[in-house]
């Protein structure tokens, strides 16, 4: 084993899992997002929700299109970078992410395309069960994601049979508690992805003073979703929290900066960890909060990393700041979902343009505090990689060369770098144009869409 | 249950390599083309089934690790390399769909982005196929070779038959898909795919059995194997005629059926090994436990409902010849 082959696949498993997280965490908000209007389409019969609907529609398209791109790479990578866990944990993590794919991949490809070309042929019922079961798709999805990560994180259900791990009760591995709570707060995390993305492009239509009627609904039902789904957030964070603190204590004392075991435990706020001297310099920490926060109570004991051996102990600076990080995420978002649908109820949304301005800008956090989430998951659990029973060192492909493993990080670097640009750009000309419907001129050649015919080009304006 | 998954397995590469074998090929055909006119239509006539033929490798790179978790294991950690530079030319010519639609000035890279990764990801297929039969070093189920042991000129020429291969099955969609001059173009591209193609397959059926002598004893053990490459003559005469005759549906069939037999023979010469000659198919399967919690629900709902919508999906885009714009 080359321990920089070990590295480089590393960083290329984190780059390019981080990478294709940003598109699902979306396109799960967003299905939600659309069945939801299109519920009120059929309840209520007002055309500016299918307008809205017909807008989000196309963005979902693409979202969707990048994710699935950037998904087959993740079929692959297991074998390629990481084939002593593929061989070990296959008959396990195999049949979960084959679910995946069959399920999630027969789900949303059949009635995505019901969405794209059935509007007239379908009774809109039947559209509506559509729409819904393509946001099921998503969810599900997520749900063998989780099922599969959620194993990583806490084993269970199985028996080693020749180093190999063999299932011996799928039940306890698809009801594991821990994925019961991981899983909710993914899907949370994915609809005030989505929220704040819609409440995003609202305000900066509100802001243009363009496409009124549709960015106040916009707007509005974007702050309204999110009002009520960060708190909901928030206790499946701390119920997550929890988890960790009973499973996995070298995570928490890492996440907790903590040490050494203390009684009753502070609560570090900030500091800046050193792992060479085992202590935080420049702490800033409320007594007793962290045995309320650890266990809720005044006078628990909580455990510190010195409780364990230094070859057991993750990293703790990545962490710690993460974790911090998606907390201030978090609440910036409550403040403002919360401020907001005050105002709006109010009637003084509209006028308030700093709000606006806020949450126009908000938009990269929900993506930020996802991918700080999954960095304190997944860094927390090192140095395993099935925590506690196999090490990510010995997971890694044996016969991998550092040549080799540079090569296709490079790969993989120049090419999402590619198509992060001009999907971003894409993406960006899309929400520009806006949802009016525009004249469709006749396209002079032969169009070479499907992959998303509602992406008419004359739709999208250019420079 | 583990013959069941091998089914599956075997079942979905071959769906694959048809399927996205004709869209891969239009893709290489699209840079003999000048012609914008013609490369739009090319475009167009894969554009709405690309991603849904590609799903079929994501569905047997799963299977793979789920049912044979050993052979994922060994073959894609030693064709590391291939590996990523098919899926780096399957990405490029993924999202050159809709980024060349809207770029103007970058439109020539674009265009360069889904034929160079459609040749690259066709040549990478055919190179590991070639690897496979020539016989990789695997010792005691782990992969003993270094990054470039897949690099032989054996794999090279079986690289170059895929995408003759592919460019074959692509010529013949667009026959099927497009009127006028570009099925006149695509006609005159099948003849010559054709017999290029007959002639390296002829070169790469001798070299496998000169090359490596297992394989040669496979074949004299087993003399009922000559009938596959007798289905693929068969087969190639009415390509011929088919072409020749100017039927627009033909072509099509004949081509897979070829496809088919090259691709029986070489699953049945190794059966039953997946890995020649060093891992059976009894050795890689995963437990019981795995295989019987895959065949209650993917196995036995999902992947039934996972044909029809192909079919289908087919259906719908099936009209002949259809003037591209019309969609």
């Amino acid at each position: 084993m080359d321990a920089l082959a070990l590295l480089l696949s590393r960083l290329q498993f984190a780059f390019t899992i981080s990478f294709h997280i940003i598109f699902p965490s979306f396109t799960i908000g967003v299905a939600a997002w659309l069945t939801v209007l299109e519920a009120l389409h059929v309840a209520t019969g007002r055309p500016l929700y299918r307008q809205v609907f017909d807008f989000w529609l196309k963005i979902f398209g693409v979202a969707f299109g990048l994710g699935v791109v950037t998904g087959i790479v993740m079929a692959f990578q297991f074998g390629t970078n990481w084939s002593a866990l593929s061989r070990l944990t296959g008959p396990i993590q195999g049949p979960l992410l084959s679910y995946e794919t069959f399920t999630a991949f027969y789900l949303e490809a059949s009635f995505f395309g019901i969405l794209l070309f059935g509007r007239s042929r379908v009774s809109p019922w039947f559209y509506l069960l559509s729409t819904g079961i393509v946001a099921l798709g998503t969810m599900l999805s997520s749900f063998w994601i989780m099922a599969n990560n959620s194993w990583m994180q806490w084993p269970v259900g199985y028996v080693v049979q020749d180093g190999v791990f063999v299932p011996s009760d799928w039940h306890k591995i698809l009801f594991s508690p821990v994925l019961w709570v991981r899983f909710p707060h993914m899907l949370f995390a994915s609809f005030i992805t989505g929220a704040f993305c819609v409440a995003a492009t609202g305000a900066w239509y509100v802001l243009r003073s363009e496409f009124g009627p549709e960015g106040r609904l916009m707007l509005r039902m974007g702050l309204y979703l999110a009002a009520v789904l960060v708190p909901l957030q928030l206790f499946f964070g701390h119920l997550t929290g929890d988890y960790v603190h009973d499973y996995q204590p070298t995570k928490f004392a890492a996440i907790e900066g903590r040490w050494h075991d203390e009684q009753p435990a502070s609560e570090v706020l900030i500091a800046i960890p050193d792992a060479a001297h085992e202590a935080n310099r420049f702490a800033i920490s409320v007594p007793v909060l962290g045995s309320v926060i650890g266990s809720l109570s005044l006078h628990s004991k909580e455990v510190g990393l010195t409780d364990f051996p230094r070859d057991q102990r993750p990293p703790v600076a990545i962490p710690f700041f993460s974790f911090r990080i998606m907390v201030g995420c978090g609440l910036i978002l409550l403040f403002i979902a919360w401020f907001g649908t005050y105002l709006a109820r109010k009637g003084r949304l509209e006028q308030n343009r700093v709000l606006l301005w806020l949450t126009f800008l908000s938009f990269p956090l929900p993506f930020i505090a996802t991918l700080m989430g999954w960095f304190t998951a997944e860094v927390g659990r090192q140095p395993w990689t099935i925590f506690g029973v196999l090490r990510t060192a010995q997971a890694v492909t044996p016969t991998l060369t550092a040549r080799s493993a540079f090569i296709s990080l490079t790969v993989f670097c120049t090419i999402y770098g590619l198509i992060f640009v001009f999907g971003t750009l894409f993406i960006y000309r899309l929400l520009r144009a806006g949802p009016a419907d525009r004249l469709v001129l006749p396209a002079p050649w032969p169009r070479a869409y499907r992959a998303l015919p509602v992406l008419d080009p004359s739709l999208v304006v250019r420079e | 249950m583990v013959l069941f998954w091998f089914s599956v397995l075997a079942f979905s590469i071959l769906l694959y390599v048809l399927l996205d074998g004709f869209d891969l090929g239009v893709g290489i055909l699209f840079g003999l083309s000048r012609d914008e006119y013609r490369r739009r239509e090319m475009m167009a006539s894969v554009a709405p089934v690309w991603d849904g033929n590609e799903t079929w490798l994501i569905v047997s790179g799963v299977v793979l690790w789920g049912a044979f978790p050993i052979v994922y294991a060994t073959l894609f950690s030693a064709f590391y390399l291939p590996l990523i530079f098919m899926l780096a030319g399957l990405i490029l010519r993924g999202v050159a769909f809709e980024f060349r639609e809207n770029a103007r000035r970058l439109r020539i890279v674009w265009g360069l982005a889904f034929c160079g990764g459609s040749v690259l990801a066709a040549f990478m297929q055919g190179v590991m196929v070639g690897a496979l039969v020539e016989g990789l070093p695997v010792v005691h189920g782990d992969y003993a070779g270094s990054d470039f042991s897949w690099l032989s000129p054996f794999a090279v020429l079986c690289g170059v038959g895929l995408c003759l291969g592919y460019s074959l099955l692509g010529a013949c969609w667009l026959v099927r898909k497009c009127g006028g001059e570009t099925q006149a173009w695509a006609y005159r591209l099948i003849a010559g795919l054709s017999v290029a193609l007959g002639l390296l397959l002829a070169v790469v059926f001798v070299l496998a059995l000169a090359l490596n002598p297992r394989v040669m004893d496979r074949w004299l053990e087993r003399p009922y194997l000559f009938v596959f490459p007798l289905i693929g003559v068969v087969a190639a005469i009415v390509l011929a005629l088919g072409v020749r005759r100017r039927r627009v549906r033909a072509p099509g069939y004949a081509a897979a059926v070829t496809f088919i037999a090259a691709f029986a023979t070489f699953a049945i010469t190794f059966w039953p090994y997946m890995v020649p000659f060093s891992i059976t198919v009894d050795q890689a399967a995963a437990p019981h436990a795995s295989l019987a919690f895959m065949f209650w629900g993917e196995g036995l709902f999902v992947l039934p409902l996972m044909l029809i919508y192909t079919i289908v999906g087919y259906r719908v885009f099936r009209a002949d010849g259809m003037n591209s714009s019309q969609y």
